[in-house]
């Protein structure tokens, strides 16, 4: 009896633990299923997610741009030629996200190839601000920024434009490239109205030669800031109509003496229609500068206009011309250059051109061709 | 005076920070497409489909497989393409292979900001694709915006492509 007794709960307790080894290996493989699952949908979510671009998922990104020159220009007037091939200008980006709201952007430089004593190049920090998104549509930016004026200075990477060299109007009155270093608040609207104010680091020369008193933030005396207001209107396709003024304190950042530049004013007007291949630009700037005690150097009034054509027959070809028209001595010489050329894009990111230019006797008369091979990324 | 007036607007801005960057949720944008919405598919991309999609790119498509969602004629695609620096988010919603409706979702770019208004995106209305994979009429840049207008030309393109796609493949079964 006791025998059979024993024999029943063995048999009752072994049934009970195979049981219970069952229920378990049961659970463990609904665990792994449900693993699995897990696993499976995150496979399937990222083979979704994976970006077109590898860059998508980095808060730190990297781009660039460059353009290798080739001028083959000769002067009646001076009697000289300008052979000469140069890497222009090679640029790297680098960018880092530090959350939604706040991010890092510069623009690193090497123009003409190599930087130092004796040498032709030099390397530049062109910009390099933090960004504070304000609103759905607004931000501040401090640090290097761009100034916010004239067609080129902002958007100046080779396939975007046409023509080899950047234009000499927007480089010798503007003058681009232009950076500065101070705050910026930026704002667009549902309507197409968009408006930047600056407040910035000023250009220093005290003759008033304007390319010559870009400062570039380097130990940069700060006596007299500058300020800076653009709107732009970019409400209807293909159209772009946009203004800047900017107001310099004084141009001798305090060292000024008798004939020397004090303050002035940047007047810059521009308008931009494209339609299908054809695009269409004018493009207007002046300064007015006041010297302690006048001036006969004619600096007190320098200006320029630039008039453009261009037509993109498809993704590959276009063709252009433009006329420059400048003076840096209120008309003592109104320098002028015709241009004529061609961009041949064998990828939307890379660009090929040729042109033609020609100089009036003011401009010292530099005829002659220009190549150039550009990228971005 | 006019320093007044600058320092007033920086000050002015600074008192009002807060997220931006995303302007719809694409779960809103798909719900807003259907009066039911349908269970979402998934196309996955190979050999030619993948090669077509790389030459409208003009780069690598890293993607395997892209979700969508269909009713009858109605199809609604949401994809991502790099403007310069940071990837733009587009909504495209299609009819009877023309898209009804394109919206930027999110954009974070620091340029190009033009391209998230309706006074952009409407020209994509009604455009259909040809048989070079172009669209049925070209769309009117913005001067400094050049690589945001191309990356949503890129991506109206791919929605109608992948849109003929499954069309094909329905007609196919």
């Amino acid at each position: 009896m006791t025998l059979c007794k024993t024999l029943t709960g063995a048999l009752v307790a072994a049934a009970l633990t195979s049981t219970s080894s069952f229920a378990a290996d049961l659970n463990d493989l609904q665990k792994q299923i449900d693993e699995l699952k897990v696993e499976n949908s995150q496979i399937l979510a990222n083979l979704e997610n994976t970006s077109s671009s590898a860059h998508s998922s980095n808060t730190t990104t990297i781009g660039g741009y460059g353009e290798l020159h080739y001028n083959n220009l000769s002067s009646d007037i001076t009697s000289a030629d300008k052979k000469s091939i140069d890497f222009h200008r090679f640029v790297l980006f680098f960018g880092h996200e530090f959350n939604n709201d706040i991010r890092f952007y510069s623009e690193f430089e090497l123009e003409h190839s190599i930087a130092g004593e004796s040498k032709n190049g030099e390397v530049e920090l062109e910009q390099a601000y933090i960004e504070f998104d304000t609103s759905d549509s607004s931000n501040i930016k401090a640090g290097i920024f761009l100034i916010p004026v004239g067609q080129i200075n902002e958007t100046h990477e080779p396939p975007a434009f046409y023509g080899v060299e950047r234009n000499p109007v927007e480089k010798n009155i503007i003058p681009a490239t232009w950076w500065e270093a101070g705050a910026m608040y930026s704002a667009n609207t549902s309507s197409g109205i968009s408006y930047d104010l600056a407040i910035h680091s000023g250009l220093s020369n005290n003759e008033g030669k304007i390319r010559d008193a870009r400062q570039k933030v380097s130990k940069a005396p700060a006596d007299s800031l500058a300020y800076t207001a653009r709107i732009k209107y970019t409400g209807i396709t293909g159209l772009e109509l946009a203004g800047t003024i900017q107001y310099q304190s004084d141009f001798s950042q305090g060292t000024g003496t008798t004939g020397d530049a004090e303050d002035g004013t940047l007047l810059e007007a521009h308008a931009v229609y494209t339609t299908g291949g054809l695009k269409l630009s004018a493009l207007y700037a002046s300064w007015d500068i006041n010297f302690e005690g006048g001036t006969t150097t004619g600096k007190d009034t320098q200006n320029g206009s630039i008039i453009e054509a261009s037509y993109k027959f498809n993704s590959k070809w276009g063709i252009f011309a433009r006329q420059n028209n400048w003076t840096n001595d209120d008309g003592a010489t109104d320098k002028a250059q015709t241009d004529i050329g061609v961009n041949y894009w064998p990828h939307e990111s890379v660009v090929l051109k040729a042109d033609y230019q020609a100089q009036n006797d003011e401009a010292d008369d530099f005829d002659g061709i220009n190549l150039g091979v550009g990228y971005q990324f | 005076m006019i320093y007044k007036l600058l320092f007033t607007c920086l000050l002015i801005a600074t008192g009002s920070i807060h997220a931006k960057g995303t302007y719809q949720q694409p779960d809103a944008f798909i719900a807003e497409a259907f009066t039911q919405q349908p269970k979402p598919q998934v196309i996955w991309i190979k050999d030619d489909l993948r090669h077509q999609i790389e030459q409208i790119l003009q780069h690598k498509y890293k993607a395997r497989r892209i979700r969508y969602w269909q009713q009858k004629k109605r199809s609604v695609w949401i994809l991502e393409e790099i403007g310069k620096k940071k990837p733009i988010t587009v909504g495209v919603i299609i009819d009877a292979n023309k898209i009804s409706h394109l919206k930027v979702l999110v954009f974070r770019e620091t340029r190009g900001w033009e391209v998230r208004y309706p006074f952009f995106t409407k020209q994509f209305n009604q455009l259909s694709l040809e048989a070079d994979h172009t669209l049925s009429e070209s769309i009117d840049g913005i001067s400094g915006a050049t690589l945001s207008v191309r990356a949503l030309d890129k991506m109206a393109r791919i929605a109608l492509l992948l849109n003929n796609y499954i069309q094909q493949q329905a007609h196919t079964i």
